[in-house]
């Protein structure tokens, strides 16, 4: 790798693990089929097509790769959901709706390494036994879909995608499927509905997980495109190579997605669990802007709980348990996760002590206002109550009862939803609460007038 | 347990008979593997309050309010046996997040809270966030006293609001079809409307616009719901966001009295209930019956009753005198017509009676005619097309009744014969019950007018009882008990909800009072009671042998198989077999 | 409200139906309802909008209730129900970007075109266009550029990198 010139100001930090994002930004690289089959590409698709179909299966298993979407949930144990005695057929779909906030790696895989993708799909689907694939693309990657079809078409002519794909026997058609913005079409089976073309209204689960009840009722694998990319680099590396990256559990690499108050935010993608919060943040971002401290991060994506700098986490049990300060934290899933938040989709939001802890709940309330789909009680009605409330606050308008209103408000959808979209907006209400209380409740007054008028008119009723 | 080897286990008695043990509530029950956890709540006689759910529609989850605890036993670690307890059944590890009951089913040894903190604490947020953008309307809205939002935030709601913003605001008063008015303030969102005219009507004109809090039920604009079944979606609407045009603001609802009966307008007899005050009806409501309506009704059966109070309706008998109808008494009528009848032949009278007449007033038409000498009755065939749902092709609410009653399998084909006999001069003297002569039996005004004797049983002054020497002031079907059969062989009630107005009555005492003044028997040697009469009827027809109307359920029984099937029920039982709806 | 468009009326070309007819075939036979997203999106890039006449067509087209289709319009901010300007600008509004100085953006771009924002809100109304007809601007949702904030959207451009007072820089490269 190190024989890879990569644009002037674009270069790899020295901590990072170039794999996934290996292209880009690569000097003299571009999408085309014929630059990806100059460097290898296409290889592992030779290889893959002639071992069993369930082998590749085995492979990613044995990877330990767990979904880069934002769940983290095991992508050969997904694949390994579709009934054996299916006889519907078999769908793949790429998330490729990359929307969580603070998340930005997927943009850059399907602008400028499109047939890492393809490759890294085709694969799959042949593991999984699937004919037809689409690539749910958000409205707003308008050029990465014509990036997209143009890859598909260039694949099409190297018969790599379409009927007997390199001769063996292998029929797979993969269709690009434009979304419209709608963070909830991250969801997947709202992204399933949408797909259908009705509303993306998230499906009840059970008893319609996708790998059993999916697209057309038929079963079919979501997978995030960070991770279908990941399925390549498994069969290059056999499933227990790719295990020797990361840690246990936590394989592999991941991109990290760094936004906000630092000096150099951008993507890192390193090993995962090999590089500590403080390293990231002070050593490869560069360390806070000048003349500012860290006050606070979210450390995957904008629906993981906030986690304070200047906190410190006692985890594992018994002979286990150790003392963490939040600098060092090793960007895992496991330990965020045991630390109170998510490794989620990788965006790490940092923001500093020039930040007003109650404008960042209010920009992130009227995202989850915007957003909700409105299908289910205490989604719709939460997420936008909780806006307005938020609203009052940073207006000055609010009571130090809004606060706990406030509060009771995400504990009471949290849990209760459809889907996952009731935590995503509850869980940054309910951290930013219980870790910048006091913060929050000197933006308030008991004096305030908090009614609006038309709750004037209306208590007059009531009272009366 | 002691002596594990020698008994059997619950799990294993339930699995037997194709059933799992739950535990609901500290106690345990028997329910057929998969039953979804809110029916068996249900047959634990446990409510859990639910809005989005509805067991003939598709389950999306949405509202929420339904949530319960759930547990099931943990998971043994490997090579360790499962621990039963004293009665044999394995401890319950109780899960920290709540489920909705609706759509999740049933499994072995599984125990589920319908009570408790954590569901408490659901029930009551999910009641805050819903009223938080309702408008609170109650004193006028017309689904108060039948609104589920009323009566769940009086069982589960807080009673007090923390709402300080202002209000979602959504259109309102929207006429969203001929027959239907909505108001998207008060919706919920439950979207049983929009499921009922995707899957059961299926003209799928309702849908969610906008999304979040402002989502908007509604059509599409410049198109209105004219589907035939849309007032079942008013009956769906949980609150008062739909409402009929035809009920809304006509009468509290606590003030009606409800009667079970049925659906007279074709042959399916949909179960109904009627809703009155003093004698008048308000509305008439389909009943649920698996076996003949399922949960609905077509618009234009539950909006065309007879009532008491109609302007039409005829209150005393009527004899022509000097071309002029004079009201008089009942004694005078009837013996007026029969005086009137023992002047012809019996080759010179036509009975004809109706397929929209009682199996008792079939039975008293047939006791007529033999009273008469007169072998053979008519009845009108009403046929249409049927529209594939739940309307029958045979617009007779009884024509299987009237063949069984008057035991001839062609029943309609005498009309001809008797139309014959009028055009030649033959027949002289017609007797009519329930029919208009000139709309479809196929007569003429002049018809009518070269008899030398019409008598007739009618409710309304139509324009047979108009051309009518003596009328006969009978009772709507809504204000008598009796029986008919429907299309599939099905034996059902009808239950008086009102009484008939002023001097009508019932058609049966009429024609038995007729038969009597006919043969000069004396009183007690007829009938005094429709029960009375049923018994005979039973004793004489063999598919009623053994039946009487006071054990005949509401949901009536299978007396006589025809073959004939009900395409609603057919596509309902399909969905059902696919998993798709509970049924 | 009645701001010049510089978008043709409403009229399905032969051109345009063989589009649709082709994103149809990307779903299975019986399953057309599937293509309603991308018929939609061929409406708009034609005519800048999907107007009642156009949600008709497509549900003409693929068999379904006009409801049917008006569900799914009126769901996704990514389609539009009134004609935007030549050049739409969609500014990110989301935390990174908004850290990043968006809000400032947005402000700066309204007072150089002469569009009034003061009648927008997030949800019926989310867009507001210049007098001229020209210009148009609207706060969208996460971007996903987090790292290259503030960032936004003119029409399908992608422009990073785009604090306030680059506004004037960014309208240069539309000025017709």
């Amino acid at each position: 790798m190190s024989d890879i010139q990569y644009l002037p100001g674009k270069e790899p930090h020295p901590c990072e693990y170039r794999m996934i994002f290996k292209n880009i930004d690569r000097a003299g690289w571009d999408p085309s089929i014929d630059c990806y089959l100059n460097d290898g590409g296409y290889e592992q698709l030779k290889k893959a097509i002639k071992m069993e179909p369930q082998a590749i299966t085995n492979e990613v298993k044995a990877s330990g790769l767990r979904g880069r979407g934002g769940a983290g949930f095991p992508t050969g144990v997904k694949w390994g959901f579709i009934p054996p005695n299916n006889t519907k057929p078999v769908y793949l779909i790429c998330n490729c709706d990359e929307s969580e906030p603070g998340t930005f790696k997927d943009r850059y895989i399907v602008h400028q390494d499109p047939h890492q993708l393809l490759e890294g799909m085709i694969i799959s689907c042949f593991a999984v036994g699937a004919h037809t694939a689409y690539i749910y693309m958000r409205e707003e990657f308008p050029e990465a879909a014509t990036i997209m079809e143009k890859a598909i078409e260039e694949a099409r002519a190297k018969n790599l995608v379409g009927n007997d794909v390199l001769g063996s026997g292998f029929d797979l058609e993969i269709y690009i499927h434009r979304g419209a913005g709608a963070y909830i079409c991250g969801e997947e089976t709202g992204l399933i509905e949408s797909l259908e073309g009705k509303r993306p209204y998230p499906r009840i689960k059970p008893p319609y997980f996708p790998a059993a009840l999916g697209l057309y009722m038929a079963p079919t694998i979501v997978n995030n495109v960070e991770s279908l990319c990941h399925v390549k680099h498994i069969i290059e590396m056999g499933g227990g190579g790719y295990a020797q990256l990361g840690v246990a559990r936590n394989t592999g690499t991941r991109i990290l997605c760094v936004s906000g108050d630092v000096q150099k935010p951008g993507y890192y993608e390193v090993e995962v669990g090999k590089i500590t919060m403080g390293e990231l943040l002070n050593d490869v971002c560069g360390g806070p802007k000048e003349g500012r401290t860290f006050k606070a991060c979210i450390p995957g994506g904008s629906s993981a709980k906030i986690l304070r700098c200047d906190e410190s986490f006692t985890i594992g049990q018994g002979d286990a348990e150790q003392s963490l300060s939040f600098f060092d934290i090793p960007m895992d899933f496991d330990t965020i996760a045991a630390c109170g938040s998510m490794a989620g989709s990788g965006g790490v939001i940092v923001i500093d002590d020039s930040r007003k802890i109650s404008w960042i709940l209010n920009n992130l309330n009227s995202f989850y206002a915007h957003e909700s789909c409105g299908q289910c009680t205490p989604c719709r009605e939460g997420s936008m109550w909780m806006k307005k409330i938020s609203d009052r606050i940073v207006g000055g308008h609010a009571t130090p009862d809004d606060i706990q209103t406030l509060e009771d408000v995400a504990y009471q959808i949290d849990g209760r939803t459809v889907c996952a979209f009731g935590e995503a907006s509850s869980w940054p209400v309910e951290a930013i609460i219980s870790k910048f209380r006091d913060e929050l409740t000197a933006e308030t007054s008991e004096d305030n007038d908090d009614l609006s008028e038309e709750a004037k008119i209306q208590l007059q009723f009531i009272s009366q | 347990m002691s002596d594990t080897d020698t008994q059997q286990l619950p799990k294993d008695i339930a699995a037997a008979k194709g059933l799992v043990n739950v535990q609901i509530d500290g106690h345990w029950i028997q329910v057929p593997r998969g039953t979804r956890m809110i029916e068996a709540c249900k047959l634990a006689e446990k409510e859990v309050p639910h809005y989005c759910y509805h067991p003939k529609l598709s389950s999306p989850g949405n509202c929420r309010m339904c949530l319960v605890q759930m547990g099931m036993p943990p998971r043994p670690a490997p090579g360790q046996d499962p621990v039963y307890d004293a009665d044999g059944y394995q401890a319950i590890g109780w899960m920290p997040r709540p489920v909705i009951a609706c759509s999740n089913t049933v499994g072995e040894n599984m125990g589920i809270r319908t009570q408790g903190e954590l569901v408490q604490k659901c029930r009551e947020g999910v009641m805050e966030f819903l009223l938080i953008n309702h408008p609170l309307d109650c004193p006028i809205c017309d689904q108060a006293g039948e609104c589920r939002l009323q009566e769940f935030s009086v069982e589960h709601g807080k009673g007090e609001s923390r709402f300080k913003e202002d209000k979602v605001k959504k259109p309102k008063n929207v006429k969203i079809g001929p027959r239907i008015r909505l108001d998207d303030e008060r919706c919920i969102m439950c979207s049983r409307c929009i499921r009922f005219m995707d899957e059961v009507a299926d003209e799928p004109v309702l849908g969610f616009t906008e999304r979040g809090t402002h989502t908007t039920v509604g059509v599409f604009p410049g198109r209105e719901l004219t589907n035939n079944y849309g007032l079942n979606t008013v009956d769906l609407c949980p609150v008062g966001a739909l409402t009929s045009n035809d009920f809304r603001f006509q009468m509290r609802t606590w003030f009606l009295k409800e009667t079970d009966s049925i659906d007279t307008n074709c042959g399916t007899g949909a179960n109904t209930t009627i809703w009155t005050r003093g004698n008048k009806i308000f509305r008439v409501t389909p009943r649920q019956n698996d076996d003949v309506n399922s949960c609905w009704m077509p618009d234009s059966h539950r909006l065309n009753y007879v009532c008491p109070t109609d302007d039409d309706r005829l209150t005393a008998p009527l004899i022509k005198v000097d071309n002029v109808h004079e009201e008089t008494c009942w004694e005078n009528a009837l013996e007026a017509a029969a005086d009137a009848l023992k002047q012809f032949t019996p080759g010179e009278i036509a009975i004809i009676a109706s397929g929209r007449q009682t199996n008792e007033e079939l039975f008293m038409m047939r006791a007529l005619a033999a009273e008469l000498g007169i072998e053979s009755l008519a009845i009108v065939a009403r046929e249409e097309a049927s529209d594939d749902m739940l309307i029958s092709a045979d617009r007779n609410p009884n024509t299987t009744g009237a063949k069984l009653i008057l035991q001839d399998s062609e029943v309609a084909a005498t009309l001809a014969t008797f139309r014959e006999g009028v055009y030649s001069g033959d027949i002289k003297a017609v007797f009519v019950a329930s029919e208009d002569l000139l709309s479809e039996a196929g007569f003429s005004a002049d018809d009518l007018e070269a008899l030398e004797l019409l008598i007739s049983i009618h409710t309304s002054a139509n324009a047979t009882a108009q051309a009518s020497d003596i009328v006969l002031p009978g009772a709507g079907s809504a204000e008598k008990r009796g029986s008919m059969v429907n299309v599939a062989g099905r034996l059902q009630k009808l239950n008086a909800a009102c009484l008939p107005p002023a001097d009508a009555r019932s058609d049966w005492e009429i024609i038995r009072d007729l038969v009597l003044a006919l043969s000069g028997e004396s009183a007690e040697q007829a009938p005094q009671t429709i029960d009375a009469l049923f018994q005979i009827i039973a004793t004489s027809i063999p598919e009623f042998d053994g039946k009487s109307l006071a054990s005949l359920g509401d949901l009536g029984e299978t007396i006589t198989e025809t073959g004939v099937t009900i395409p609603l029920l057919e596509r309902e039982n399909q969905r059902k077999a696919r998993g798709e709806i509970v049924g | 409200m009645d701001t010049p468009t510089t978008f043709p009326p409403f009229a399905v070309t032969a051109e345009i139906d063989a589009d649709a007819d082709e994103s149809i075939s990307h779903y299975p036979a019986d399953k057309k309802r599937s293509a309603v997203l991308p018929l939609l999106h061929i409406i708009q890039r034609n005519f800048g909008f999907i107007s009642k006449d156009a949600t008709l067509w497509v549900a003409e087209k693929l068999g379904l209730e006009p409801m049917q289709v008006h569900e799914v319009v009126s769901f996704y901010p990514g389609l539009r129900e009134h004609a935007p300007g030549k050049y739409h600008f969609r500014v990110c509004r989301t935390l990174s970007c908004a850290m990043a100085g968006s809000a400032e953006l947005m402000d700066r771009l309204c007072e150089l075109t002469g569009i009034d924002r003061s009648q927008s809100d997030s949800h019926h109304n989310p867009i507001a266009v210049s007098p001229c007809g020209q210009w148009s601007v609207e706060f969208a949702e996460c971007l996903a550029s987090c790292g290259t904030g503030p960032v936004c959207m003119v029409n399908d451009d992608f422009h990073e990198e785009i604090p306030a007072d680059k506004a004037q820089e960014l309208l240069n490269q539309y000025k017709a």
